[in-house]
């Protein structure tokens, strides 16, 4: 692995974050829409989905992983991973009783 | 020996790793709540509708604002501006409280309606629903004290920013705080379709 | 790199005058070195006290009711997981050889995080006197076995709650420990020390450093949810309340399983280190080597199921469970063959830290291949609680991580104090050690494939003889324990002066005096040649 690079060269502009905000407030309204839509059991997977979303727009902008190296990024998708292999296996028991 | 060029970097990881951690400890929490949920779905929907749309869509909205007040403080520091970044510090904080405030208000107006854990009125419902509850309080509260920590840690960091310790060119403190702040708005972003949005 | 002068009194870290003198210069330093050997004496403090109450269970098992009640054997044996697990093994090498060589090795003159290490010194100490306080405190020490079970663990009178927060609290030393080698790791390492040269020690902290960071957590909301369920009837794992005991099951699991993989993937580290020294040959398949930490981290993240064929999970997860655990036997075993393949042709040095790292590879394989046989569905129900799993877990557990302890302090006890210990003694107590331990637990397999189960109090008569010689093997191995810690304890104050490198290895830290000063290099090393070349 050779040396990180500092990345700090960049600075995020204030309206940059504004537009994120923004993007975020409109995600807010698209899941109490959605929740009020009848979907049944689509509705944990859409919800789940526009909440991914905003996670990832605060992670890539706020939390400034656009920005930070590919380590970081593949370390956080590598740890999301293994939350998911454990909640699937644990649902491979709870499922199949 | 030469450390100060890590020391921004290795402070990064380090936070990054703690976040990590944290990914893994709420994690429990949810996979607890995923497997409940998949056994009484009708008992989560209808208590779900315990909760207060407008008071959580609120909160959220106020976590959403704070993120974005936390992040343009870093901003602000970095481009020499610390009054400002320290007044964006202390809007943060504000809305930290705010979340707080509505949070106390929800449980009171629960538990004055006897809706909490082994409560007489709980114990006579379904198995869902004592479930249910039991989630919600023990993850929107241990959420909570993260936020009341994060308000503590910021608090701080307003201190390091007026007296001129945190700077543009040594921002990382206030950087990963930052970081930690938003990593407590994703669990609620996560958290209020859970508990406030159960259909 | 040049070494100082012998004849010169070089300063060590032991006369560093610090701010606070006596004790406080001890608790209150953030020197890696110092961290490390307050941490060695307080593990092997509960080790011995753990060994202790070993010695009491193998006492009852002689001669059931005779010595002490049911009550206070459930107890006993508890505690003795207690201990040796939160408050020994586990921290184990990390801590204690971790944090005094980690730096050392890298070309480093501390961790990432110093004071972080010193407050994960800090919050052991108070998480091991939490659980002091559960053993002896009104309300008795918990009698749930370390595994604290749901509802049992929810519903019982003893001081359970007590206990979980202190192991609660050890947790986050854990966690922290983690998190600094990691960054260590990653930002401190001298110019030139690529990610290949470094020892394979290195590695396996490195793979640990993550297990701890990542499976930790689990435990600790785990515990968290046994206080709420004691405390506010938070009915998770209660079926009368809809909950159910076997997601307790997954969820402690789910992390302790990769705990065992935190006990034993540094003592691997550190017969990485020893087989090459004592054979003068480089480790064969350095490459092979470093990865397989990294497998058997990965792939043993996963397996946990294993620990709950029985409890009434379903099939489709006990066959998927049993599958991968077949698999993380692989990265295993490519350790031990790689070692073994070390070995031959190679120049052998027959001193004690070889005796002890060879008994590891003996001993570790014994207690691997029975893994493979309870990590077989069909065979685990029948083997599922009965000896047969105490035994492997001692085998792999003593005889692996224990053995690799006794390897290092043998290995780094000249480096570390700076005195040489007589090796006729070592030898001694080695040789009677192993003979005391296969007869304390090698009898635990036959008496565990003939029904004997485990945690059990009293027992038919035809289990008697497997205890009788079980507990005479423990008496056997308390006299080579003795042994081995009388004449290490001795030659710390008689023993002979030791150069920088009494065994002539390779690795950084034969490089500078035994022991080291504070800063551990007078100038950053710059690496030229390494583990791999």
């Amino acid at each position: 692995m050779k040396r990180e690079t500092e990345g700090e060269v960049h600075i995020v502009e204030y309206r940059t974050y504004a537009y994120v905000w923004v993007a975020l407030l409109i995600l807010l309204g698209l899941t109490i829409a959605v929740a009020e839509m009848e979907m049944s059991k689509y509705s944990v997977i859409a919800n789940l989905l526009i909440s991914s979303v905003k996670a990832i727009l605060v992670l890539t902008f706020f939390m400034h992983l656009k920005y930070e190296g590919a380590f970081l990024r593949r370390l956080l998708i590598t740890v999301l991973c293994v939350l998911t292999f454990v909640i699937m296996l644990t649902f491979s028991d709870v499922w199949y009783r | 020996m030469e450390k100060t060029a890590h020391d921004t970097l290795a402070a990064k990881y380090g936070m990054w790793f703690f976040l990590f951690t944290e990914i893994l400890f709420f994690g429990g929490m949810f996979l607890l709540y995923s497997v409940f949920r998949s056994k009484f779905p009708v008992e989560f929907h209808a208590a779900a509708k315990e909760e207060d749309l407008f008071f959580g869509s609120l909160n959220t909205a106020i976590l959403l604002t704070s993120s974005l007040t936390m992040a343009m403080s870093i901003s602000a520091v970095r481009k020499g501006n610390n009054r400002l970044s320290a007044l964006l510090q202390a809007v943060t904080i504000v809305f930290g409280i705010s979340f707080l405030a509505i949070k106390y208000f929800e449980w009171g107006e629960k538990i004055a309606r006897g809706l909490y854990p082994n409560s007489p009125v709980l114990v006579k419902m379904d198995q869902g629903t004592n479930l249910f509850f039991g989630l919600y309080y023990v993850m929107t509260g241990l959420h909570g004290l993260h936020v009341f920590v994060g308000i503590v840690v910021i608090s701080f960091m307003i201190y390091f920013t007026g007296t001129g310790t945190v700077t543009s060119q040594n921002f990382s403190r206030l950087e990963n705080t930052g970081l930690y702040w938003h990593f407590v708005d994703i669990v609620w972003i996560y958290l209020f379709p859970l508990f406030y949005l159960v259909t | 790199m040049e070494e100082k002068n012998a004849a010169v009194q070089q300063m060590s870290f032991y006369d560093e005058k610090g701010k606070y003198g006596g004790i406080l210069s001890w608790l209150l330093s953030t020197d890696h070195k110092r961290i490390g050997i307050q941490y060695l004496v307080a593990t092997l403090t509960f080790f011995s006290i753990g060994v202790i109450l070993g010695l009491l269970i193998r006492l009852n098992l002689l001669s059931p009711g005779a010595f002490m009640g049911a009550e206070n054997y459930n107890r006993i044996f508890s505690v003795h997981g207690i201990l040796m697990i939160f408050l020994f093994i586990i921290p184990g090498v990390p801590v204690a050889f971790g944090n005094f060589f980690l730096p050392i090795m890298i070309g480093a003159s501390d961790v990432a995080f110093p004071r972080l290490n010193r407050l994960t010194w800090w919050i052991y100490l108070a998480g091991s006197f939490i659980v002091a306080l559960a053993i002896f405190l009104p309300g008795g020490a918990p009698d749930t076995g370390w595994t604290f079970y749901a509802p049992y663990s929810i519903e019982v009178k003893a001081n359970v709650g007590l206990a979980v927060l202190g192991v609660f609290v050890l947790g986050f030393s854990s966690i922290l420990t983690g998190l600094n080698f990691v960054t260590t790791i990653h930002r401190l390492r001298a110019p030139g020390m690529t990610w290949f040269k470094m020892p394979i020690f290195v590695w396996t902290l490195y793979a640990t450093g993550w297990v701890q960071m990542l499976a930790t957590p689990i435990l600790a909301i785990t515990l968290v949810f046994i206080v709420l369920g004691r405390v506010f009837g938070v009915g998770f794992f209660d079926p009368s309340k809809g909950g159910d005991p076997i997601l307790y099951e997954h969820l402690f699991w789910t992390y302790s399983h990769p705990a065992v993989y935190i006990m034993v993937l540094p003592a691997m580290g550190i017969i990485s280190e020893v087989i090459p020294v004592f054979t003068r040959k480089k480790i064969f398949g350095y490459k092979a080597v470093a990865f397989s930490a990294l497998g058997i981290a990965i792939v043993g993240y996963f397996v946990w199921g294993h620990h709950m064929f029985t409890s009434g999970m379903s099939d489709t997860s006990r066959a998927i469970f049993s599958f991968i655990t077949f698999l993380v036997a692989v990265p295993s075993g490519i350790k031990i063959f790689n070692w073994v393949a070390t070995m031959y042709k190679g120049s052998v040095v027959l001193n004690s830290p070889f005796l002890f790292a060879v008994s590891f590879i003996f001993l570790f394989s014994i207690g691997g291949l029975t893994g493979l046989i309870i990590g077989s569905l069909a065979p685990n129900l029948h083997l599922h609680g009965t000896y047969f799993i105490v035994g492997h877990f001692h085998y792999v557990m003593f005889g692996g991580a224990g053995m690799a302890i006794l390897a290092a302090l043998h290995y780094w006890f000249p480096k570390m104090f700076g005195k040489m210990y007589p090796e006729r003694p070592a030898k001694l107590g080695w040789l009677i050690l192993f003979i005391g331990f296969n007869l304390l637990y090698f009898p635990m397999f036959v008496l565990g494939y003939n029904g004997m189960p485990r945690r059990y109090f009293d027992y038919p008569p035809r289990y008697h003889t497997g205890h009788v010689i079980s507990t005479v093997g423990s008496w056997i191995l308390a006299v080579g324990l003795i042994i081995i810690f009388g004449n290490l304890i001795r030659a710390l104050f008689k023993g002979e002066k030791a150069p920088s490198n009494p065994w002539g290895g390779r690795s950084l830290e034969w490089q500078i005096p035994s022991p080291p000063p504070t800063e551990n290099f007078e100038e950053t090393p710059v690496i030229e040649s390494g583990e791999d070349g």
